[in-house]
């Protein structure tokens, strides 16, 4: 409000009217300006040239300035500039090099003043001095900038960048004899116009060319400069050395900046390529746009707040043919939409958690189980007391540790390391993957296992002594977990009793419909469990009873948190188990001798992953019947979404690269992609390259696969010069040594290169292994006990 | 290659020209001599490059750091007469085929084989296709377009078209590329492609514009290497100084003093500098300028009516190109006058409007990094390279000459630009001079000793071959423009 009337005033009484609107032009507009009483506004182009009225609901066209029937080269116009003292006068700049002035107080139709055919090239920009009625600047693609009299033919001085293309000239608002030029190889210079001999200052602001300047309305001395480069700085030039104060990060080259009125830290750019909108930035907050201009359909090439002293209007025009005024109120601002909230867990279960200030006082107070358990720590920025903006960079970071032991991920360390993922048959692959994950105490994963092994490898391949094996296992597998577990103990203190029922209730109506998997009875449970106060997933996961480990949230923990129990991941089927086992026998024979097929899918995926006493009547229903290993396609898939749903993302991406083709098709292609890069990424967490290696390798989705042919170089120094070898490996261009002898054979090395980090001798691995077999010594005679280890 | 003798198996390497043609089929007695020049080029004497060559060891620093086959091979011999300019140059190509980027290795050699293709180039070919091998690529390719997977072959289109009429590419050629699919390419590996595509189809222009010859040996490994074939008449390379050549030409070249020609330009390109204040042309007279030098060009190589035979006139011909051709389509496919085509249907491309520095490079940068900066640097360095020297004169600016050539290439690729006086291309490039940049440019393929002794007859060889480097870059950056331009309209 108080804004408001400020701005009423500073107009002189008459606030300025309009709504967001945008009118046809012609032809693409290279460059607008908006003339001093902010009523109109000239747009010009390659094949336009136009005075447009600003009226409160439209554009309406003024004045072509285009006349003369056959159109010439001087009416090109990469630039344009409307004269701020004088409603009259304006300038373009010609791609063929002229400046042009145009008197829009004459008679004729034909307004053009006054031709300067100077410049040998384009003239890239022109500008008239802020309060000198007759002097015009132009800079021009041959490397010079020239100042005009109005009132003289020709130039009055002529200034020479001493390099390529000047790309912008801008005269300061406050200094009187001052202008910055940039230029395309990258540099500023800082000129004073009574001194063309040569610079006041110089200074490189961007690696590539300078697109654009603008001198801040207010702040003496600043300058933002936009580049190639993709960035808008704000450079300080009343320090002796021009200090950059502020980088803004954009994501395409910036065309166009121009400081917002009366708003200290805004400024507007808008880009050359690729990105079409016009953003505004507060150059303190140099990564989320303020606000977001999104009319154009095609690169934004002009852009002009329409009152020196009016923040609200901004004007642009378009490569789409289109003029555009923006109120700022109609903007889009990225920041409302940007996610308040961050939160990502370390490797170790350490969960980080950032939100608005404002958000996590107000939770805290209200949530009861903050605090006791976990350790939060605080980080708190300190606010700028004159932080005009409300959700400025206020916000906390918190980090809450696991307790120690609590979280190890040993399980998933030692999974991806032992797994044989390809290279034997398949069968042989399932049963040495069950074994790694029984020795581990996974014993689902293992009962999966060995699951698709029966349905996969045909019953002919599998002996019959395999088969009782997996009986054997199968039920001592099932003992303890009879024993150490009892739901009831649990059951109460949750007050999910009735839930219990219900859930059993579900699973008969889903035996009977014959359609349901185990995710998606596990997916019910979840909206049951939302009513109540404990967390659905808590219900879930743990076992134990440990009411208050809110990390728990994280499936991965609930798996690491129980090795020892057989089937600690989902409450379902262990109530499924405990309920169902009584009646089970009669169940599952209904199941074999009915001859509609499908009962049995629905029945193992309800339970063949966890229970072990049907699976084996299951499999050998499917031993009698010799279904096709297609016809369990569908179970399979099922079974990996539960497994990557679960967080146990190993388990699907082993299973995918394990049973490859019979399953994949099954699967869409992004999904797949999503578990590999998740499965990856842990991995490199973990630091497990080799086995992330293999994953991608076998991985036969495209994306995942271009993975390991990207960065492949691998840089090394030279041992004598200690430069970099580019070229290859094993000779120093720059020392002409060959940098790596073997110790043993005294050839280069040019693989494997293993050395001693005790007296740096090495050579090839094959040799060193050898040699150190046979003697303790170093091979090169240096006296050094090695050790290989 | 059999240097030792004359005979004739070493002759028929070399494609006869048809003045030659017409002699020999006159007279039945075959007669050729055995081409006199070695080294690395076919129209420079060899010791004119070997010189350069030994003193500099810059060179052979950049060929072990940047070279792909590790060796010092003919092109690079030349290039090394401007070493500055040779740096970039290695250092762009070595990025865009060894480093990272999102075409497989051996994808990119294969792409570089069909590139060279489309100007009939074996010694491009032949170097590749080694490379293809090395690095991996299926051998079964090397049978011919056939036999690669579709995606490979969709590039075709776009190979044809830049390689001759670059103006016709439209975003609908890109958005079939790009169009999801089996085949489909990412636009990161689109532009790979592209880069890989004009970069040897300019380099192809180097290759027959310097003559280069066929590296020495050919270690003919595998059954895939072309008969290496040049295009240079024997008769072209059987005099070393061809003045009395031109008569048996019978062509329209004037055998002027070389010397006068020289002064004569030196007096022209003053005139211009100074004079250009008064000289007030108006801007009619500029387009219309712009237009006669386009049409000009139209005549420049079809007024030598010795090179207009169309291909099937000769069985040699047939036989070569039929070696060639398994990595092409529609070879009939060449370059066609863009004055020809009319303005009504296609607008000239206004180099103001999409340029290099502001546009192409943004664009090139953002869908596969860091290549921008290495071609941006490559352009730059072969446009500001000078020695401010010209034949026996020093101290020159050769801004103007430089100039003149690069934008006289755009004018034939259908680039205008709005701030140059096209008069000045009329002035400073003489008729023989713009036959032989039309050849190189356009229809490398056809270049001759003959035309590359024809102009300049004072310049050095060095100057010469700077002369190549700039129609050489100025046709990769008309055709980039062109391929750029057609990817932002996609993407907008």
């Amino acid at each position: 409000m108080e804004k408001m009337s400020r701005v009423t005033t500073a107009l002189g009484g008459s606030t300025l009217m309009g709504r967001t609107m945008h009118c046809h032009l012609d032809a693409p507009a290279n460059a607008i300006s908006v003339c001093r009483d902010a009523a109109q506004v000239v747009v010009a182009g390659r094949s336009i040239f136009k005075i447009y009225a600003i009226e409160e609901e439209q554009f309406v066209e003024k004045l072509n300035l285009r006349v003369g029937r056959k159109p010439s080269l001087n009416l090109s116009c990469a630039d344009v500039v409307w004269h701020q003292m004088d409603e009259n006068l304006l300038a373009t700049a010609a791609t063929n090099g002229v400046v042009v002035t145009w008197n829009l107080g004459r008679p004729s139709r034909n307004k053009q003043d006054q031709l300067f055919t100077e410049h040998k090239r384009t003239v890239n920009k022109v500008c008239f001095h802020p309060t000198e009625a007759h002097v015009l600047l132009s800079g021009s693609q041959d490397g010079f900038m020239k100042c005009f009299d109005l009132r003289r033919k020709d130039s009055v001085s002529t200034f020479s960048g001493q390099s390529e293309s000047v790309r912008d000239v801008q005269f300061s608002i406050r200094d009187y004899f001052t202008f910055a030029s940039t230029f395309e190889n990258g540099n500023v210079q800082l000129w004073d116009i009574r001194r063309p001999d040569r610079c006041e200052r110089m200074f490189t602001a961007h690696n590539g060319p300078v697109f654009c300047c603008d001198w801040h309305p207010e702040d003496r001395g600043w300058l933002a400069t936009g580049g190639r480069d993709k960035m808008v700085k704000v450079w300080d030039m009343t320090t002796h050395r021009a200090k950059e104060m502020h980088c803004v990060q954009t994501i395409a080259s910036v065309a166009r900046v121009k400081w917002r009125p009366e708003c200290r830290h805004h400024l507007a750019t808008c880009s050359m390529m690729v990105d079409h909108n016009i953003y505004v930035w507060d150059v303190r907050r140099p990564f989320v746009p303020a606000a977001m201009f999104e009319e154009h359909r095609d690169v934004t090439t002009g852009i002009a707040w329409r009152h020196p002293h009016d923040p609200s209007f901004l004007l642009s025009g378009s490569k789409d043919s289109t003029l555009c005024q923006h109120l700022f109120r109609d903007a889009s601002q990225p920041v409302e939409r940007a996610n308040p909230e961050g939160l990502c867990y370390g490797l170790f279960g350490d969960l980080a958690f950032a939100a608005k200030e404002s958000l996590v006082a107000a939770e805290s107070g209200r949530k009861p189980y903050a605090g006791d358990r976990r350790h939060p720590i605080f980080f708190k920025r300190k606010l700028d007391p004159a932080e005009p903006f409300a959700g400025l960079a206020s916000s906390t970071l918190s980090v809450f540790e696991t307790e120690p032991g609590g979280g190890s991920m040993s399980w998933f360390v030692d999974t991806a390391e032992h797994y044989a993922l390809a290279g034997r048959p398949l069968a042989e692959l399932c049963d040495h993957n069950a074994r790694v994950a029984r020795e581990l105490g996974r014993n689902q994963v293992a009962q999966t296992w060995t699951m698709l092994r029966i349905i996969y490898c045909s019953p002919g391949l599998v002996p019959s002594t395999n088969l009782n094996h997996s009986v054997g296992k199968g039920s001592s597998c099932g003992l303890p977990l009879m024993n150490s577990f009892s739901l009831k103990d649990m059951a109460p203190g949750l007050g999910s009793e009735t839930r219990l029922d219900r859930s059993k209730g579900d699973t008969r109506s889903d035996t009977v419909l014959l359609e349901s998997s185990a995710t998606l009875v596990t997916n019910e449970d979840n909206e049951e469990t939302e009513g109540s106060d404990v967390p659905a997933d808590y219900l879930l996961g743990d076992v134990e009873g440990e009411e208050d480990e809110l990390y728990l949230l994280d499936p991965e923990h609930t798996q690491s948190e129980e090795p020892e129990y057989v089937l600690p991941q989902e409450a379902f089927p262990l109530r499924h188990e405990i309920v169902d086992t009584p009646p089970g026998p009669e169940h599952l024979q209904d199941k074999a001798d009915s001859p509609h097929v499908s009962g049995s899918e629905a029945d193992v995926a309800s339970l063949a992953p966890m229970d072990s006493f049907s699976l084996l009547s299951v499999s050998h229903a499917l031993y009698d019947s010799r279904l096709p290993p297609d016809f369990f396609s569908t179970l399979v898939r099922d079974m990996l979404h539960f497994y990557a749903e679960q967080g146990d993302v190993q388990m699907a991406v082993s299973v995918l690269i394990v049973v490859g083709e019979r399953v994949r098709k099954d699967i869409d292609e992004q999904t797949q992609e999503h578990w590999y890069t998740s499965y990856i990424d842990l991995l490199q967490r973990f630091r497990l390259w080799n086995v992330s290696n293999e994953v991608v390798k076998l991985s036969t989705s495209r994306a995942i696969s271009c993975l390991n042919q990207a960065s492949t170089t691998l840089h090394v120094n030279c041992s004598h010069c200690k430069r970099p070898m580019s070229s290859r490996g094993w000779v120093c261009d720059r020392c002409h040594r060959c940098a790596s002898m073997c110790a043993v054979c005294h050839h280069v090395v040019k693989g494997l290169f293993v050395w001693c980090q005790g007296c740096s001798h090495g050579g090839h691995l094959q040799h060193i292994m050898k040699w150190l077999e046979g003697s303790s010594h170093c091979p090169a005679g240096c006296g050094h006990l090695c050790e290989y280890s | 290659m059999n240097r030792g003798g004359s005979s004739p198996s070493a002759a028929a390497n070399y494609l006869l020209c048809t003045n030659c043609r017409k002699v020999l089929r006159k007279d039945k007695r075959v007669r050729v001599s055995q081409p006199l020049t070695r080294g690395p080029s076919a129209f420079i004497p060899e010791k004119e490059v070997v010189q350069a060559n030994t003193v500099d060891e810059r060179t052979n620093f950049l060929v072990e750091e940047y070279s792909t086959s590790g060796r010092l091979d003919n092109i690079t011999q030349v290039m090394s007469l401007h070493t500055q300019y040779l740096e970039s140059f290695l250092r762009s190509q070595f990025y865009m085929l060894r480093m990272d980027g999102p075409l497989p290795l051996p994808d990119r050699h294969y792409i570089a084989i069909m590139a060279a293709a489309r100007h009939q180039c074996s010694y491009l070919i032949n170097m590749h296709v080694d490379e293809f091998l090395k690095t991996g690529g299926i051998a079964e390719w090397l049978n011919g377009l056939e036999y690669v997977p579709q995606r490979l072959k969709n590039l075709n289109e776009i190979n044809k078209l830049l390689a001759h009429r670059p103006w016709l590419i439209t975003k609908e050629h890109i958005q079939k590329l790009v169009k999801t699919g089996e085949n489909n390419w990412s636009l990161p590996e689109l532009v790979h492609a592209v880069v890989l595509l004009t970069h040897y189809h300019a380099l192809a222009s180097f290759v027959f514009g310097s003559g280069i010859n066929p590296e020495r040996d050919p270690e003919i490994s595998n059954g895939f290497r072309l008969i290496s074939v040049n295009n240079f008449c024997v008769c072209d390379l059987a005099n070393d100084n061809n003045i009395e050549n031109a008569s048996l030409a019978g062509s329209n070249f004037g055998i002027v003093d070389s010397l006068t020609e020289l002064e004569a330009l030196m007096e022209r390109m003053k005139r211009l500098q100074e004079d250009r204040e008064d000289e007030d042309a108006s801007q009619e007279e500029m387009t219309t300028r712009f237009e006669k030098e386009k049409k000009e060009s139209l005549f420049v190589v079809s007024g030598d009516t010795f090179h207009s035979f169309p291909h099937s006139d000769f069985e040699d011909d047939m036989i070569i190109t039929s070696d060639v051709s398994r990595y092409i389509e529609d070879p009939g496919f060449g370059y066609e006058d863009f004055a020809r085509r009319g303005e009504e249907h296609l607008p000239t491309f206004r180099a103001q409007d999409y340029t290099w520095e502001n546009h192409g490079f943004s664009l090139v940068n953002r869908l596969y990094s860091d290549i921008g900066h290495l071609l941006d640097e490559k352009f730059r360095m072969v446009y500001n390279l000078t020695y401010n020297t010209m034949a026996t004169h020093e101290d020159v600016d050769t801004t103007m000459l430089r100039r003149a050539l690069f934008n006289y290439v755009h004018c034939m690729f259908g680039i205008r630009y709005d701030d140059y006086d096209y008069g000045e291309v009329n002035q400073l490039l003489e008729r023989s001079l713009k036959v032989y940049i039309k050849t190189v440019t356009c229809y490398p393929e056809r270049t001759t000793k003959r035309m590359y002794d024809s102009y300049w007859r004072q310049f050095k060889h060095s100057e010469k071959v700077h002369v190549n480097l700039l129609l050489m870059e100025a046709r990769m950056q008309a055709e980039l423009l062109y391929a750029l331009r057609a990817i932002t309209r996609h993407l907008t």
